[in-house]
């Protein structure tokens, strides 16, 4: 294989440049807000896994799925409604981590390639932002699974 | 008349005329400080198409009618259409020329795709090869966004070097210097023009687009300075496409350090089009930002005499999603072209 490139001098010299007068994000800004959101979010999981218990009188497993169908429900509700991006644009990771994020990231490509057709467009595009997720999410799962298989016995 | 001057520098004997301009764009461009500039500002970024690409293409087409309906010209009295735009296998352009019919050259030059089309064009009717040449260029806010970045309905933030693609289509018609019928400018010619070489300083991040092309832009200023042996002060105006506020700035240290004094004659479409108001980020960019930025405000300036002598220079990132996941840079290039008030 062909070995990485020597940067030149000049290169390196308004690499760092750039680097240094770059506008910066405001980080300190942008994590309050994505706190606010974020802790908002999971406010809402809450109180929908306190309606699951207490209201319904569901087992463990079925608030845990009642939870995360509701707030997938909402997340794909939103982002079909077209709130989702502008809620992320101010709230950044604190929409973005939330399982309504997940939600957001599959259902936004689905409409966004519809024209290209339900089977190439909406259906083979659906994952490309959710795809690396659950390969690598399911993927350390049994990974995990194992090592608590072969440990526990 | 020696026509070739150095390595990358062209002049014209006979200057080709700009004779008219049309230009559309999308709402947002149409809130901005140029607005009422514009000869078309849509309301829909679909113009009633069932998809955006189908809309910019429409575009394309409507910005070059509007251009030739100036002249009280149809497409068949043209002899050459010569744009491009930003898609995979420039299909706005492609598919527009199928709808006007004219002889069609596709051209990919990103966003300096204006320029490049300009000095072609005035190169052609120069050389003889064409008396009417059509340039065009197009970028759409929404077909770019799911080209080269993400869903638009997904929620996220844009980092502050971003730059917004501009929603619109600018077209210019040059004409031979014989031409006395109906025009929009009487005076504004195409006088040169510099061809840009492809410079890459490493910049590998897709939203600091400024800072890839920022010294494309000042190596072909460069190089038209001292081809032509000439200075920044010889300009009124030096206008470059869409480095917006950070590459502006990028620009500005770069010809410092080639001893280039800029004496407060540059100017970005990419910070005209926009107000730091719209949340833009950086400012505007694509082929339509310099495309419309040109036909629907500087050259009609220019056609009132507020300034001679202009070096307009759109620069294009050659921006490719496959190669950037593959680890490549982003590859910039910058094309000028001297027009002139006579």
């Amino acid at each position: 294989m062909e070995k990485k490139r020597q940067k030149t001098p000049q290169e390196q010299r308004y690499q760092q440049q750039v680097k240094e007068k770059m506008p910066r994000s405001k980080t300190l800004p942008q994590c309050l807000r994505a706190f606010v959101v974020g802790g908002l979010i999971c406010c809402i999981g809450q109180a929908v896994r306190a309606f699951g218990e207490n209201t319904l009188a569901l087992d463990p497993d079925g608030v845990a799925a009642l939870t995360a169908i509701v707030m997938v429900f909402l997340g794909a509700t939103l982002t079909g409604l077209g709130v989702y991006d502008k809620i992320g644009a101010w709230a950044g990771a604190g929409s973005v981590v939330p399982i309504t994020g997940f939600a957001n990231s599959i259902v936004s490509p689905a409409m966004e390639f519809k024209r290209e057709g339900l089977i190439l467009g909406t259906a083979a595009k659906m994952f490309t932002i959710a795809g690396p997720v659950l390969v690598y999410g399911i993927g350390a799962s049994v990974v995990v699974g194992l090592i608590t298989c072969l440990l526990a016995g | 008349m020696q026509k070739r001057l150095g390595k990358q520098t062209v002049v014209f004997e006979a200057p080709p005329r700009i004779a008219a301009g049309g230009t559309i764009v999308g709402d947002v461009e149409g809130e901005g400080p140029l607005g009422s500039y514009f000869d078309l500002v849509l309301q829909d970024d679909t113009w009633g198409e069932e998809s955006w690409e189908k809309a910019e293409r429409k575009m394309f087409e409507h910005a070059v009618r509007r251009a030739l309906a100036r002249c009280a010209m149809q497409p068949p009295q043209i002899d050459l259409l010569l744009g491009g735009d930003l898609l995979n296998q420039i299909i706005t352009a492609n598919f527009a020329a199928r709808e006007l019919s004219i002889p069609f050259l596709g051209l990919y030059g990103a966003c300096s795709t204006m320029a490049e089309s300009l000095l072609l064009g005035s190169m052609l009717i120069d050389g003889g090869y064409a008396e009417r040449v059509a340039c065009a260029a197009t970028s759409h806010f929404c077909t770019a966004e799911r080209q080269y970045r993400f869903p638009l309905e997904m929620g996220g933030q844009t980092t502050p070097t971003a730059q917004r693609t501009v929603t619109g289509a600018g077209a210019s018609l040059l004409v031979a210097p014989g031409y006395a019928g109906n025009a929009q400018f009487e005076h504004i010619f195409a006088t040169g023009g510099t061809i840009g070489r492809v410079v890459d300083l490493g910049i590998t991040d897709a939203s600091n687009m400024g800072a890839a092309m920022a010294p494309a832009a000042a190596d072909t200023l460069a190089a038209h300075l001292r081809e032509k042996e000439c200075s920044v002060t010889d300009y009124d105006v030096i206008v470059t496409g869409d480095l917006g506020r950070f590459g502006s700035e990028m620009f500005a240290e770069l010809c410092r350090d080639k001893g280039i004094d800029l004496a407060n004659r540059h100017q970005d479409c990419g910070n005209m089009i926009f107000s730091p108001a719209q949340k833009v980020d950086c400012g505007g960019s694509g082929c339509g930002c310099s495309a419309v930025t040109l036909n629907a405000y500087l050259l009609k300036r220019m056609e009132q005499g507020d300034f001679t002598r202009m070096l307009f220079m759109a620069t294009g990132a050659l921006m490719s999603p496959t190669a950037g996941m593959q680890g490549d840079s982003i590859p910039g290039i910058a094309h000028a072209v001297v027009l002139e008030r006579r």
